[in-house]
């Protein structure tokens, strides 16, 4: 990007300047620390130059908008045309309960919609089961058959804006009650967007709800891509997700490392079946958090598309455009909240809205102030969501696309989270790619160092916590901002429900089609079919789940810590 | 820390190591994560600061039901249970906790944890026989510290 001799009078100016100026200013006031280092521990150099980027190519290494490889972003107008949907999770209680919240946010001004399920959903128990007992509806909304999807989504037009659903091992029968709900309401199956989250592997690695073990888990995730790419051209069948792995404790680096790892064996599972990498490659998406180090984060974005890009078009020989480009959902980070000062909580969240937004994220859910004491309130969600509505429209941050781009300091950032990646990727590839990698611990462990180390850093005052470890305040007895409360009828409503749709149901032919899905099970065929059957018959999410354990088998953890 | 006498009244038979049996042991503690929730970080932060404090340490995994913590308590004659709740079923885990150490006999078993818990619901817990609680910015030193204390 520099002309070698102009390069050289820069590097003999910063000597001279190291030299004459700063040598001196520094006997006098020494630095406030010895060494400056990123939140993931990373060295951060004083000031950044052109020295610093002396092979830089800049149409090689940031390019265009909406071209290869995508640095700066997966769109040519970005923001100025489409801006980042804000996308506010909500779930709790019954799907009524729910329903009341995402009808809420839209009329808040939120443009797209995203739930949340009670942790008996995500594991695939019934809310009857024993081991759903005191957790139906607490962290997430309940959904044991199709009428509560159809309760959820009461009243919003599902044609019109697009749901997102975390959900894992699962994911597959929410999907099918998602289309069974969309045929029932006579919605043209090209009319639905959204995104369910549907990956496996992070789940494995950091937000640990399995079921099945992994091969098995792998191919439930590939027939639902193939269903999708079959019958919903603008739906995302899967959402590769760092944002877990980073929240159990992972560095920067390995957050995107870890989530590229997992999409490349998402790629493979599916190009396995003789589909061609660019029928689906353009409907894989991302996920990941925007955390406290602001350059940091802004440099991971623009990197993880960069090498992402780079994997589909020479790793897997992708010809379309809109196979290499990355396009990813971006949560503020739940674990940089606290519980001591929680109106602080605000603050960061709107830094690193910012980051993700400077990062060119294409949807963003800004956590709650709260949410380090409880799930959120109405009146946190609110002010999540008002933060990014005058991040869009106050501060004009999105009127131009990258606008950091072309920052010293960021791209050499850029430059060596690139980098860093690609080490990771070699690693894992050396280890027999990402599945081996995952059944050795590798990520697991890698993780669990990382937690570890960054633990030990905060509590010897290394790394500062405003609140906690510096400008600490005495304690109030309780809470000082108003907290989400968990309604006590939950669970027996919700048996209640799930009793009468078992009675409404014809019992033979629910019986009948799970064996039918076992069937399936034992063969290679798509689930997706079978499970639709099932779920139009109101079986429920349970007797899909156990219907499979009978053929698959469960999955058992390796004690790793 | 310092190898410590032991306090289990049942306790000690077999270390499994052989040696100087009996007479000293160091501390064991289950740490544990029950119910469905996966959230292990915490859990594991602190099962590692343990074991670097010189406390033996046993983690569950995820996924356990009560029963199964207070059965691998009793199976492997812990002296502390730490339970590490993010689910919000605090109120729920750890009453059925101390109801099955005294169907067991094994209220020796001190029952410790930490999480999102609220400060109200810290108080009603330590009413009913949670030895002592954490919240989510407590750090890894509190505990080692506390436990110190209380084993000295």
């Amino acid at each position: 990007m520099f002309d070698p001799k102009k390069l050289e009078a820069i590097r003999r100016e910063l000597q001279a300047w190291e030299k004459n100026e700063l040598a001196g200013f520094q006997a006098r006031k020494p630095e406030r620390k010895r060494s400056f280092t990123t939140l993931s521990a990373r060295p951060i150099r004083r000031l950044y130059s052109p020295a610093d980027l002396e092979a830089f190519d800049y149409s090689e290494r940031l390019g265009y908008p909406g071209q290869y490889p995508f640095t700066r972003g997966p769109y040519p107008t970005m923001y100025r045309a489409q801006p980042w949907t804000m996308r506010q999770i909500a779930g709790f209680g019954t799907a009524r309960a729910t329903n009341e919240r995402l009808k809420f946010l839209i009329t808040q001004g939120q443009t797209g919609l995203s739930v949340d399920f009670d942790m008996p959903t995500l594991m695939g128990y019934d809310s009857d089961d024993p081991r759903a007992s005191g957790e139906v509806g607490r962290e997430g909304v309940a959904v044991d058959t199709l009428a509560d999807v159809e309760e959820l989504f009461d009243g919003i037009d599902l044609s019109s804006i697009s749901v997102s659903m975390t959900i894992n091992p699962t994911a597959w029968i929410l999907l099918a009650m998602y289309v069974a709900l969309a045929e029932r309401r006579g919605i043209a199956k090209d009319q639905l967007s959204g995104t369910v989250q549907n990956d496996i592997i992070k789940e494995f690695t950091a937000q640990k709800e399995w079921i099945y073990p992994v091969k098995p888990s792998l191919r439930i995730v590939r027939d639902s891509i193939l269903y999708s790419v079959r019958h919903l051209p603008h739906y995302n069948p899967v959402n590769i997700s760092g944002y877990h792995i980073r929240e159990a404790g992972s560095t920067a680096v390995q957050e995107a490392a870890f989530t590229l790892a997992a999409g490349i064996a998402y790629v493979d599972e599916v190009r396995k079946s003789g589909l061609d990498v660019d029928a689906f490659a353009p409907r894989l998406s991302f996920y990941f958090i925007s955390h406290s180090d602001f350059f940091e984060e802004i440099a991971k974005f623009r990197a993880a598309r960069r090498v992402w890009a780079r994997i589909m078009k020479e790793r897997f020989g992708a010809r379309k455009p809109e196979s290499m480009r990355l396009r990813f959902h971006c949560q503020t980070a739940g674990s940089s909240l606290t519980a001591v000062q929680p109106l602080n909580n605000v603050a960061r969240t709107a830094y690193q809205a910012l980051a993700a937004v400077l990062g060119g994220c294409q949807s963003l859910h800004t956590n709650g102030m709260d949410e380090a004491l409880a799930i959120p309130s109405e009146e946190a969600m609110k002010l999540a969501l008002r933060t990014q509505q005058i991040l869009l429209e106050e501060t004009g941050v999105a009127s131009s696309i990258d606008p950091v781009g072309g920052s010293y300091l960021l791209e050499s950032l850029t430059d060596q989270t690139e980098k860093e990646i690609w080490e990771y990727l070699e690693r894992i590839d050396k280890m027999g790619g990402t599945v081996a990698a995952l059944e050795r611990n590798f990520f697991q462990q890698e993780i669990a160092d990382a937690a570890y180390g960054y633990q030990v850093a905060k509590e010897k005052g290394e790394k500062t916590v405003v609140g906690v470890n510096r400008y600490r305040e005495p304690e109030p007895e309780e809470p000082t901002i108003p907290l989400h409360t968990v309604d006590p009828r939950t669970e027996q409503l919700q048996k209640e429900r799930l009793a009468r749709a078992k009675r409404e149901r014809d019992a033979a032919r629910v019986a009948k089609l799970l064996e039918e899905l076992r069937e399936v099970a034992r063969t290679d065929e798509n689930l997706m079919p079978v499970t639709l059957e099932c779920v139009r018959a109101h079986a429920t999410l349970g007797e899909i789940v156990g219907a499979l354990k009978d053929v698959f088998g469960v999955y058992r953890e390796p004690i790793v810590f | 820390m310092p190898p410590h006498p032991a306090l289990s009244p049942t306790g000690g038979e077999d270390e499994g190591e052989g040696g100087d049996n009996m007479t000293e042991r160091k501390i064991r503690i289950l740490v544990a994560k029950p119910g469905l929730d996966g959230h292990d970080r915490g859990a594991k932060v602190v099962a590692r600061a343990l074991r670097d404090a010189g406390f033996e340490v046993i983690y569950t995994g995820l996924h356990q039901t009560a029963e199964q913590i207070v059965a691998t308590a009793v199976q492997e004659d812990v002296d502390v249970i730490g339970l590490s709740i993010l689910s919000g079923t605090q109120m729920i885990v750890f009453p059925r906790i101390l109801e099955l150490l005294r169907e067991h006999g094994a209220t020796h078993i001190a029952v410790i944890g930490g999480g999102t818990i609220l400060p109200k619901e810290m108080r009603e817990l330590k009413a009913m026989g949670v030895v002592e609680l954490w919240g989510v910015d407590s750090s890894t030193q509190e505990i080692v510290s506390w436990l110190q204390a209380r084993f000295r």
